[in-house]
């Protein structure tokens, strides 16, 4: 990632195997799967309020692998909202992944089949896409599916336990668990911010801002996934603007 | 019309791979604006530090607790970096910090 260009000059990275790419992802997959347990095991809990059984909160799991839409998809549904609503309220709470689904878009190999994008888009979750996005160079569709394989199990089984047990786990686990997904999305980005002080800007800047709109009465009303999108297109394009990345050699330009 | 929940699981299924399809799907050629391929460039940096922070401060049973895991993971995060080591060097620290409090 923080030097695209790379994948030209180490041909052995692309000339790994299907099986390599998938076995690597399963590898970061696991720790998302340990997190995503304990994060749908209370959506599990919240499904059950909701008035759904284990299958279909197991199902809506499956099917959706989605934390927020999720936890919005229960509030349409205990509101007895129509399905248009139910289709508003999905595109709004979930148009961050529009977003990385894009940025995946440029990112996976040239010269694989078209049928792979259609499979890889079940896969883009906030996590999935992290790890997706610091693999060195381009990506291939199998590193995503090794990623799903051993991630959204973790999150099916979390909520259908949930809704199952309830509030089973000590409390300690579960307040631990917590900030598993959290530790690796700084995984992600501090190496590449170590190497790059724009990017380490950029980071900081995102914080900061995310901070501030927690805070400010008027934006804290703002819903969670909106925020995200709000912080994602100013920032993002407010350093695309200051800092390009050069076309040559793919690495922001630094101004000092 | 009261809809049916069934039917209405399936409608936000649909709707959701559709959001993540679309783009991996009509994006198939090489973006060649520099400023969309800078933009798409910084997307992920950006929205996984607005996630992270401050969430992860009330992501635990006190914030102290979700303080010592975020230091926990960016001190890992920056001399290691291996995914799995951060994520569970931070699980640690929350579960000691909250043995502590």
């Amino acid at each position: 990632m923080k030097d695209m260009e790379e994948w030209k000059e180490k041909p052995q990275r692309t000339a790994l195997s299907g099986k390599a790419w998938f076995l690597q992802g399963m590898k970061a997959g696991v720790p998302i799967g340990m997190g995503y347990f304990a994060v749908a095991f209370t959506l599990g809990i919240a499904a059950r309020k909701t008035g759904l059984n284990a299958a279909q909160a197991g199902f809506m799991s499956a099917t959706m692998l989605a934390s927020a839409g999720q936890f919005a998809g229960f509030g349409a549904l205990a509101s007895n909202a129509g399905y248009l609503e139910m289709i508003v309220t999905e595109i709004v709470v979930n148009l961050r992944y529009l977003l990385m689904s894009g940025a995946l878009s440029q990112k996976v190999m040239r010269d694989k089949p078209f049928f792979h994008r259609l499979l890889m888009a079940y896969g883009v979750t906030d996590e999935i896409f992290a790890v997706s996005m610091g693999v060195e160079g381009r990506l291939h569709p199998c590193y995503m599916y090794g990623a799903a394989a051993t991630a959204a199990p973790g999150w099916v089984l979390g909520t259908v336990m949930g809704a199952l047990l309830g509030m089973i786990l000590p409390a300690r686990a579960m307040s631990a668990m917590g900030v598993a997904l959290y530790g690796m999305f700084l995984a992600i980005v501090i190496p590449p911010a170590k190497k790059s002080r724009i990017i380490a800007g950029v980071v900081v800047v995102s914080m900061a801002a995310s901070a501030l709109f927690t805070r400010l009465p008027g934006l804290q009303k703002i819903s969670s996934g909106f925020q995200i999108i709000i912080l994602t297109i100013l920032v993002s394009g407010a350093a695309a603007i200051l800092f390009p990345v050069l076309e040559e050699k793919e690495e922001p330009k630094d101004a000092a | 019309m009261q809809p049916d929940t069934n039917l209405g699981l399936l409608v936000m299924a649909v709707t959701i791979y559709l959001v993540r399809a679309l783009p991996l799907a009509l994006l198939q050629k090489e973006i060649r604006s520099p400023f969309i391929r800078s933009f798409l460039f910084y997307v992920p940096y950006v929205s996984l530090s607005v996630m992270t922070f401050p969430a992860i401060l009330s992501a635990t049973a006190s914030f102290w607790s979700g303080l010592a895991g975020l230091a926990a993971a960016a001190v890992i995060a920056w001399a290691d970096g291996n995914l799995f080591r951060v994520s569970i060097g931070a699980c640690v620290a929350v579960f000691l910090a909250e043995l502590v409090i």
